[in-house]
């Protein structure tokens, strides 16, 4: 490989490609450890109740079976309910799986049947009979809304949206206004790798824990505390997550009842849940907008107001920042928003994919539609006259803002000029043609991470942070980043992620990761060489005509110049001089310029412009997305072709939420019903067109440390609502409910 | 333990090695692969056969390796990710699949690449519309599917022109 062409802003193939395309990436239930025990969950029926009586006679008489574990003879856990709250911060009380007979949600673990193999485990679990005491539930969303709240205690990275203004005066005063409810069903991440965990009793007494997560340290602190075990009884891995979206924010309860069997048994565990066990738990909560928006009659914004509801469990309140997408991205003097959340007995509602921003934004995206219509505007024009360069609600400045060159950008790469402004206007046959766009919002995080560097004696660099690849491109981002800041070339790079022994990182998600561990990377690369060449040139073993000269590292080699003559040595060389096997240098990176982005007083975004066709058969109603274009300003850019799979990624379940995913509840049971990808739809590949994505340049030093400002998000944001617009300009009709199936 | 579980005798050639033995009927040729012979290469995703993460090839066809009993195929030749490689390198198709960035997680992409080398012998891939159609029973999540689309369509552009050459 090439070594300039490794660094940071190349398009570098993923590192662990190889791994992934031979099959010999390991994911969490992959590990075989001797005398593995296969554990199977047994799932409430009832939504709500008390469990009166468990049947297992026939389940322990099939042959291989172990343990039937169960409230009644599970190991002893943590007695207090605050021991089991996690590091998401969702107010409430924590679910303690098999903590009592109560029952909490339709889909709750009752029993787990462990088996020496998971033939027998699955036929076991299918065997056990369970009788309820049961107790009136509400599942239905729409009753739920009646008792709407607001938490006493809000979750800790809650934004309370704003006011300025007088909103409702402004929009009784306004010649042009829409109004009406928008909606989004229910989502589920559905990772294609089920959550899954393996548990391995070491000799040491410890617990190695190989499990799906976005946090191995938050597991790790999760299962210590809930367990009631030291924190260096317990290791959690998961070097490979086979997607996420999400659902690994929170530790499951897979990994729960896997330790909670190994504890008991004594013996190595598996616990994988099935396809229709991953609609028991986490799904993006479903939420109503109720949304007001006026106008000049040159489409000069004068009026937002926004009602957004999102439904939780009755045990945790989970919450969103769903309404403040479109005061703070519009320059609109008035504006108001109001946020509740409404409990339902299911499960948490949890954060998925842009959580917050990828509903909020994409609802209001095509109310800001309707409006633009209304006004007899050109949808980009419309938002090019209104948008903010600054945060509108907080009224301060923005870090960077290249929204105005990712709508041009966009528009001019979609060829948006010439689209007749009338629906029903483009037509190829029995299709009608559609053209509609969006803009993209979500915020740009930091959290602080440290990162490990060490330079061993075969002159290879290993760094190790405990961030989780997920899919995202983290290793080789990193590693690209590790091979600038060192000089060294990427295939003598070994990046080590997923493991909580490693120094101190946050869970993975939101898009921070790549601004947070590779500053940490970078700050820890950059200490090590120097510190490296400092102790090169004190060592007594170095040769003086070394020791005398100004030595460079670049490329993995050592060149140093003397009397006009060049020397050339390697890092194991120089390594021997120092008399060292290896050295390491660990820093911890904090957000902004010399950490110090809280003083700055400025909001940090990322922006998009999206650009979508859509042909709709007029007798049969179905939707095809035909192009799709995003123009995204995310800083400055790791590595083009990981970031733009990222987008791309994004933009696909962007289309599932447009047109296909629905998680549909049968209020009578509290139960997701179409819980199997035969009828839960999400985008296959004839389902997805070629996606254009493009990168506006971006320079920002204030964000990060290196400028970066994240893309794993932002391709959901706008996305959905670009092609609902589209579906409009094609048929003429409005849909306010996602996902939109005029077929159906 | 009360009493043994009923076995079958299951007989196979699983990338190119035999194998034999007892097995309850009810094991799956995914979970035979997984649990018993370690090939984790081939995915769980659903266990449904609505996926296509556990993709593998019975006698040359691509097949739901979850939907079939591992019993009831005997002396069936059965190629997983494990058995592609040529010589220690990697297929063409894996090759095009990291140049053309054709996945993320990862965890698909076994059943994808079964896929894919099984659609090309089908004869199956004249257009990119053929393709996204022959290869719709293979999800990803992650969302990779133009570069599944490209990585196919390099390898046969390959082909065409490696025949190509042979026929000068």
């Amino acid at each position: 490989m090439n070594v300039v062409s490794a660094n940071i802003g190349q398009p570098v193939p993923r590192i662990d490609g190889f791994a992934k395309v031979t099959g010999q990436a390991t994911y969490a239930a992959e590990p075989h450890p001797p005398g593995l025990l296969y554990g199977v969950i047994v799932n409430s029926l009832i939504a709500r109740g008390r469990i009166e009586a468990i049947h297992d006679e026939a389940a322990r008489a099939v042959p291989g079976v172990i343990e039937v574990m169960t409230h009644h003879n599970r190991p002893h856990t943590a007695l207090f309910e605050k021991s089991y709250v996690d590091g998401l911060g969702v107010p409430g009380s924590p679910y303690r799986p098999l903590h009592d007979g109560e029952i909490h949600f339709n889909g709750q673990p009752v029993a787990v049947v462990f088996a020496e193999t998971f033939e027998a485990a699955r036929e076991a679990a299918m065997l056990i009979q369970v009788d309820y005491e049961r107790w009136p539930h509400n599942a239905d969303f729409d009753a739920a809304l009646y008792q709407k709240y607001m938490p006493s205690k809000t979750r800790s990275n809650y934004v309370p949206p704003k006011t300025r203004g007088n909103a409702s005066e402004a929009y009784a005063l306004s010649p042009i206004k829409i109004e009406g409810r928008f909606h989004l069903a229910p989502e589920h991440h559905n990772p294609m790798e089920m959550h899954a965990t393996t548990v391995i009793p070491e000799e040491d007494c410890t617990l190695t824990v190989w499990d799906k997560t976005q946090g191995p340290q938050a597991v790790q602190t999760y299962l210590a505390s809930a367990l009631s075990l030291s924190g260096n009884e317990v290791r959690v891995r998961n070097p490979y997550v086979g997607g996420a979206f999400g659902s690994g924010l929170r530790a499951q309860h897979n990994v729960f009842l896997a330790a909670l069997g190994a504890k008991m048994l004594k013996r190595p565990i598996r616990v994988t849940l099935t396809r229709p066990q991953m609609f028991t738990h986490v799904f993006r909560p479903e939420a109503v907008m109720d949304i007001a928006l006026a106008a000049d009659r040159d489409g000069t914004l004068q009026s937002i107001i926004v009602e957004g509801v999102t439904d939780t469990s009755r045990f945790e309140h989970n919450m969103e920042n769903l309404v403040i997408w479109g005061p703070i991205g519009y320059k609109c003097p008035n504006a108001t928003a109001d946020y509740k959340i409404a409990p339902r007995d299911t499960y948490t509602s949890s954060d998925m994919r842009a959580p917050g921003a990828a509903t909020g934004v994409n609802l209001f995206e095509m109310a800001i539609d309707e409006l633009a219509w209304a006004c007899g505007m050109d949808p980009l024009a419309f938002r090019l006259h209104n948008y903010s360069e600054i945060d509108a609600m907080h009224n301060m400045p923005l870090t960077s803002n290249a929204l105005r060159e990712a709508l041009l950008q966009g528009a001019e790469r979609f060829g948006w000029n010439g689209r007749p402004p009338a629906p029903r206007s483009l037509r190829d046959g029995r299709e009608f043609i559609g053209h509609g766009m969006a803009i993209g919002i979500w915020d740009a995080m930091f959290s602080p991470t440290a990162a490990r560097a060490r330079l061993t004696s075969d002159g290879r660099l290993h760094i190790a942070t405990p961030a989780s690849d997920i899919g995202t491109g983290t290793y080789t981002i990193l590693a690209q980043t590790a091979s600038e800041a060192f000089g060294i070339p990427i295939d003598r790079i070994d990046i080590e992620l997923g493991d909580s022994t490693l120094p101190e990182c946050p869970t993975e998600g939101g898009s921070w990761t790549a601004a947070s561990a590779g500053a940490a990377v970078w700050l820890a690369c950059q200490s090590l060489r120097e510190k490296f060449l400092k102790a090169l040139a004190k060592s007594e073993n170095t040769p003086e005509r070394i020791r005398q000269s100004e030595v460079t590292l670049t490329e993995g080699e050592l060149r140093g110049v003397r009397d006009g003559r060049r020397e050339v040595f390697s890092l194991q060389e120089a390594l021997s001089f120092i008399g060292e096997a290896s050295i390491e240098a660990e820093e911890t990176a904090k957000p902004g310029l010399r950490g110090k982005i809280s003083e700055m007083r400025k909001a940090r975004f990322t922006h998009s412009a999206v650009f979508c066709e859509v042909r709709v058969d007029e007798e049969l109603g179905i939707v095809r997305v035909t192009r799709l274009v995003n123009a995204v300003a995310a800083g400055r850019i790791m590595n083009p072709k990981t970031a733009a799979s990222q987008v791309r990624g994004a933009m696909v379940m962007a289309t599932g939420m447009a047109l296909h995913e629905e998680s549909l509840m049968d209020e009578r049971y509290g139960r997701f019903m179409n819980h199997n990808f035969s009828e839960y739809h999400i985008p296959s590949h004839a389902d997805i067109p070629e996606m254009d994505v493009l990168f506006v340049d971006e320079k920002d030093e204030e964000v990060s440390p290196l400028g970066i400002k994240g893309v794993g998000e932002i391709g959901m944001c706008g996305t959905a609502a670009a092609i609902a617009n589209a579906i409009f300009h094609a048929t003429g009709k409005r849909y306010r409910t996602l996902p939109i199936m005029p077929g159906a | 333990m009360n009493h043994a579980s009923p076995t079958a005798p299951c007989r196979l050639r699983i990338n190119g090695q035999h194998y034999a033995a007892d097995l309850p009927p009810s094991v799956t040729l995914l979970d035979l692969l997984r649990e018993r012979l370690d090939l984790t290469g081939t995915k769980k995703g659903c266990d449904h056969g609505q996926c296509g993460a556990c993709t593998v090839l019975i006698d040359g066809k691509r097949v739901k390796s979850c939907l079939v009993l591992a019993v009831s195929i005997p002396d069936a030749a059965v190629i997983t990710i494990e058995g592609i490689n040529q010589d220690g390198q990697l297929h063409p198709m894996q090759q095009a699949f990291i140049d053309a960035d054709a996945f993320q997680c990862g965890y698909c992409t076994p059943g994808q690449i079964m896929s894919a080398i099984a659609l090309l012998e089908e004869d199956h891939a004249h257009s990119r519309e053929e393709i996204r159609e022959f290869m719709s029973g293979n999800l990803c999540r992650c969302g990779a599917y133009n570069g599944i689309v490209e990585a196919i369509e390099h390898v046969i552009a390959q082909q065409d022109q490696d025949s190509k050459g042979e026929a000068a």
